[in-house]
């Protein structure tokens, strides 16, 4: 079988080698077959990985491929462990990332970079299914610097552009942010495990629940509150939590295909994949579940209001992504580690088809992404249309399409949670429920529906896009519909992902759930008579009144709530908040540095005023040779009394 | 009276250089200016006999000869060849300056065949008679020297400072001696050794005049190698001289002064290493903290090298104030590397110089880089060796003393050393950089012969193979000490 996980990770690679270096001599063509034919290989021999171990219930593998060092008995290897999490997140990356590749075909037909953008998704899903079949801390901390690699560079794809430009760096430092609380928290489990393997420390963990560590002295903290916070802080860069989001909306100025893949299906799940399988350490922190319960909540809620006043199409998709990583953070901090996933997993599905849907308008309309130039596109782009109408269906949990199982599953979760800040959680997703329902709706009625806002020019020449493009969207439609059902029992309920998540029992809560369980049909019913698809229904008709009833209200609204409106176009202040205290301090904190410590201090003093001293010293003291012959008499005979004069004192 | 004759072969070559000496007073009378290559090449061959002679002196044993007044030792043996050797070099550098000047005279290759005698003398004595008589015939010819060229204000200037002071400074060493004959009876260096050496075992009442008789003796060394606050007459004798003298005394004679000092600090009075090594301390420290802040000052090369060669003997003074025989060998080695170096040093002024342009300001050095690379990279290396970069050998002979400073439990000295040759770099480096980095002011061809190219490549390549090859001259100079 090592063959076969080897195959997985180094087809893609092997492909994005072949587009990246030798693009100039096998072509267009040849670049998005041989990454593509990576990919699919990939995606085939997930598939059989998918069967063996969740279909027919093989053992999952653990081991090691390579040992890279061995120092000071620390084991640094590349290793793969295989159980039924990594199975369907090694199936969900290179589906998406299939879809991505094809639908790029007729994303980037005309642009000059055609190759390089091949080599660096079949690049991103090579180093993102190493993140996810890794064994160990080391392999995860390459695979998950590697996405963000790629994920920068695709960001800034169009480097010519300035904006690109700025929101790739943006990217950047933000992560880097997350990235220290990572690496310190690896730094923390190698300090007190004395490996990096997952299966040795998650033996250890148990053991060590109890150990505290003293950072300042006098106050003790608890050692699995650290670690879980240190690596959550990671997760919170990577998976975009509020206070580390600000890099994702501007991620947007990518290409669409990669806000698709990255931004939204795959590497951002990064960190909610990470808790998911801590979950052993994570369990061990009830001060950490609650942490992420809450920052999941804020994220879930705040960003999905900032969706409602959005302007640009791949915007609102980018705040509902950030809503939605809110939600599966929530999830993880109710230890509803099974429903993060499940939504992990659906929103892949219904995310990339809305991304990629909404990039299909991009195409039509020759780039434009506002949608108030937009309207009674319906008609126009069809198989577009139903496409997205599906993926806005699943995202707002209408019953029965994907979305709805694994977002109820999550609030019910976290409705059965016990632990202090479950309260406030559970407020914030149910009102996320009618945000989420308004949002998509204006963004799907302002678009399709309503009337046409769209310049004479480009009206005349609207069509569906090609077969590359619309292909994958059904393709991706199909999951977003069926995935829930099919999966909703197993997943949650059974064993589904056996030893691979861990959940103390007293924090069970999808087990007390299960107990009620009476399957799919039981499921979608017992839904209808909860508040949270009534409160979805409630967005949908808000939606409805404002966008195509009363078309004239949102602008009353506005002008009403000014203060309101002005607080959620400015994103709350955190860019501005970003851009003055962090970046500009810093800046400002550099000149300071610069100024005083490097040009006054250093060069100044230190550097040119030693020598600027000793070179007015030496001035001064070349005086002393007069050039009087009685004054070098003078000096002989005064050296030698004091010469003569220091014995007789010193006896 | 006992008439049995002395034992004349450990002196042959002195007998031999002041035979020769007369021989070309002689001889010089009889040519014309014309001729006058005779006397040059005529000294040459002496300074090579001599060698010739010295290095064929057994050195096994030393050997006392005069009633005890001379020895023969390997340290002498060593010290006489590096003397002869950088004269040498010393006549083949200033034979050209000398014919453009007016100074091609008989005398000038009299008197330095004297000064070498001197030398000779001063480096083997045994006596303090001996080493009055040595420290004399060599100070008396410089002096002449120095004011070779009488009608240069500032030569005469320079040669009336450096006689008068000269003279001081003879007057008191010559004090020193007879209250060192006073205390111990005795004028035999070896005599004067064990005598204080059994009154300091049991405390005799002229202790006091014998610390005095220290100080005095001290001071007229200390006058001679330039030591601060002795040093007045170095810069001014440096810079008032003709080039080609100040080449000399900045050479040859240091080796001579070392010698003395061994002599008579470390041969005679070693067992008062207590009492002196204090004083030298602060005589050291004061000689590379002046030397090196005050050459930064300098826009006359010859002055800022007279202050580097104040800077060089506080350094010097490192290894001998140790008190042990790796301090003497390392201060020997560094010695005769700074006489090197320093013959390097003002043989590129010459070398620069010609006819009614003497190069010796520094920015007669501008743009050296663009008129003869190969002679910037020479003038490199001897800054770099000077400012003690390794791999040229001033960084082995900095080492060295160095190493000797910390093994006798002077850190702190170590350290302070360390720091003033790094503000000493400074003005190393600056040469480097005209040479390199500035324009020419002068775009005339070097005006120096074959003969004198050939020796300074050789003196600069000598330094750099010494600093790739310590370990001889370390060996030579360790096993000259300790045979």
């Amino acid at each position: 079988m090592e063959q076969v996980y080897l195959g997985i990770v180094l087809a893609p690679l092997f492909g994005a080698v072949l587009a990246g270096l030798f693009g100039r001599y096998i072509g267009r063509s040849g670049s998005h077959w041989v990454t593509i034919a990576g990919v699919a290989v990939s995606f085939a021999l997930s598939l059989l990985v998918f069967k063996q171990i969740i279909i027919d219930g093989a053992a999952p593998f653990n081991g090691a491929i390579y040992t890279w060092m061995v120092s000071d008995g620390i084991k640094f290897e590349i290793g793969f462990l295989v159980d039924q999490l990594t199975a369907l997140m090694i199936v969900v990356v290179t589906f998406v990332s299939l879809m991505v590749h094809i639908y790029t075909i007729g994303y980037m037909h005309d642009d000059p970079g055609y190759q390089r953008f091949f080599s660096y998704i079949a690049l991103f899903t090579f180093s993102m299914l190493m993140l996810v079949m890794s064994n160990n801390f080391l392999q995860l901390f390459f695979g998950w610097e590697a996405v963000g690699l790629v994920s920068y560079l695709l960001i800034g794809f169009w480097f010519q552009r300035e904006s690109a430009i700025y929101a790739n760096l943006k990217a950047f430092l933000v992560n880097r942010v997350g990235d220290l609380g990572f690496l310190l928290g690896i730094a923390v489990i190698l300090m007190h495990f004395n490996t990096l393997d997952y299966a040795q420390i998650f033996k250890m963990a148990p053991h060590l629940a109890h150990e505290t560590v003293t950072f300042i002295p006098g106050y003790e903290w608890s050692l699995m509150t650290v670690i879980c916070i240190l690596l959550f802080i990671g997760a919170m860069g990577k998976s975009a939590q509020v206070p580390l989001h600000v890099w994702l909306p501007d991620s947007m100025e990518g290409p669409t295909p990669i806000s698709a893949l990255i931004h939204a299906a795959t590497m951002v799940t990064a960190g909610i994949f990470m808790v998911a399988r801590m979950s052993p350490l994570f369990e061990l922190s009830e001060t950490a579940l609650s942490f992420m319960m809450l920052i999941g909540a804020v994220t879930a809620l705040s960003m999905g209001l900032l969706g409602i006043v959005q302007n640009d199409i791949k915007r609102v998709v980018a705040y509902s992504t950030l809503s939605q990583l809110g939600y599966m953070t929530v999830a993880l901090g109710a230890s509803a580690y099974a429903g993060a996933i499940f939504h992990l997993m659906t929103h892949a599905f219904f995310k990339a088809l809305l991304f990629l849907a909404a990039g299909s308008v991009i195409i039509a309309l020759h780039h434009e992404q506002d949608i108030r130039k937009m309207g009674a596109l319906k008609n126009h782009l069809p198989i577009t249309y139903w496409t997205f109408l599906i993926g806005t269906l699943a995202l707002i949990g209408f019953p029965g399409f994907s979305g709805f199982f694994s977002k109820d599953a999550i609030i019910e979760a976290v409705y059965e949670s016990t632990l202090p800040g479950a309260g406030m959680a559970y407020a914030a997703v149910m009102i996320g429920v009618f945000v989420t329902a308004l949002y998509s709706f204006r963004l799907l009625f302002l678009v399709f529906h309503g009337e046409s806002r769209v310049d004479a020019h480009t009206r005349k020449h609207l069509h569906e896009s090609p077969w590359v493009v619309t292909v994958p969207l059904i393709a991706l439609a199909i999951p977003s519909v069926i995935m829930g059902a099919i999966h909703a029992g197993p997943m949650l309920f059974h064993d589904f992902f056996g030893k691979a998540i861990f959940v103390l029992p007293q924090h069970d809560v999808l087990a007390h759930m299960g107990r009620e369980y009476q399957g799919v049909m039981g499921f979608v019913l017992h839904g209808l008579i909860e508040p949270p698809v009534w409160l979805a229904f409630a967005g949908i008709a808000t939606a409805w009144w404002c966008y195509i009833k009363h078309p004239e209200i949102p602008a009353v609204v506005m002008s009403r709530c000014a203060t309101l409106y002005r607080i959620l176009c400015n994103k709350y202040g955190f860019d501005d908040f970003n851009d003055t205290v962090f970046a500009g301090g810093g800046r400002r904190f550099g000149r300071l540095l610069w100024q005083v410590g490097d040009v006054t201090v250093v060069d100044g003093v230190m550097v040119n005023g030693t020598a600027r001293g000793i070179g007015w010293f030496s001035s001064v003291v070349r005086h002393v040779q007069t050039g009087y012959l009685y004054h070098y008499a003078f000096a002989i005979i005064i050296g030698l009394v004091l010469m003569l004069g220091w014995p007789l004192l010193s006896q | 009276m006992d008439f049995t004759l002395p034992n004349f072969a450990p002196a042959m070559p002195e007998i031999f250089v002041l035979s020769m000496a007369c021989i070309i007073l002689i001889v010089d009378l009889f040519l014309t200016e014309h001729t006058r290559v005779v006397t040059y090449l005529l000294s040459l061959i002496t300074l090579i006999a001599a060698a010739v002679l010295t290095a064929n002196l057994d050195t096994a044993e030393p050997v006392l000869t005069f009633s005890g007044t001379f020895i023969n030792d390997s340290m002498a043996v060593v010290l006489k060849l590096f003397i002869y050797l950088i004269t040498f070099v010393v006549l083949v550098y200033s034979h050209n300056y000398l014919r453009t000047r007016q100074l091609y005279q008989g005398e000038y290759f009299v008197l330095i065949l004297f000064a070498v005698l001197g030398m000779m003398v001063l480096v083997s004595a045994h006596s303090l008679l001996t080493i009055y008589l040595g420290l004399e015939l060599l100070s008396l010819s410089l002096y002449t020297l120095v004011a070779l060229r009488r009608d240069s204000v500032s030569a005469s200037e320079a040669a009336m400072k450096y006689f008068v002071l000269g003279a001081l400074a003879s007057g008191i060493l010559l004090y020193g001696l007879s209250m060192l004959y006073g205390v111990t009876g005795s004028l035999d260096i070896g005599n004067i050794s064990s005598h204080i050496s059994t009154s300091i075992a049991t405390p005799a009442e002229h202790s006091i005049v014998l610390v005095f008789a220290l100080v005095f003796v001290l001071v007229g060394i200390l006058f001679k190698l330039g030591a601060v606050p002795f040093h007045m007459w170095v810069p001014d004798v440096y810079h008032g001289a003709p080039t080609s003298v100040t080449l000399f005394i900045g050479t040859a004679p240091k080796i001579a002064a070392f010698a003395m000092l061994m002599r008579l600090l470390v041969d005679g009075l070693g067992d008062l290493h207590s009492q002196w090594q204090t004083m030298i301390i602060i005589v050291a420290v004061l000689s590379m903290a002046a030397g090196n802040i005050i050459a930064i000052a300098q826009t006359n090369l010859k002055r800022m090298l007279a202050y580097s060669t104040i800077a060089h003997v506080g350094f010097l003074l490192l290894g001998i104030l140790s008190g042990t025989l790796n301090g003497y060998a390392s201060s020997m080695f560094y010695v005769i590397v700074y006489a090197l170096m320093s013959l390097g040093g003002f043989g590129m002024i010459i070398l620069l110089s010609r006819a009614g342009f003497e190069a010796d300001r520094l920015e007669d050095f501008k743009g050296l880089n663009q008129r003869s690379p190969w002679f910037a990279f020479m003038m490199l290396i001897l800054m770099f060796s000077m400012a003690g970069v390794p791999p040229t050998v001033g960084f082995y002979a900095k080492l060295a003393v160095l190493q000797a400073v910390v093994e006798a439990d002077l850190v702190w000295l170590a350290v302070l050393a360390v720091v003033f040759s790094v503000i000493g770099a400074y003005y190393y480096l600056r040469i480097i950089k005209l040479m390199y980095f500035d324009q020419p002011d002068d775009v005339a061809p070097l005006a120096a012969g074959f003969d004198m190219r050939l020796a300074m490549s050789a003196n600069g390549l000598a330094i750099l193979g010494l600093g790739l090859f310590p370990s001889g001259l370390l060996t030579l100079c360790a096993r000259a000490l300790n045979p």
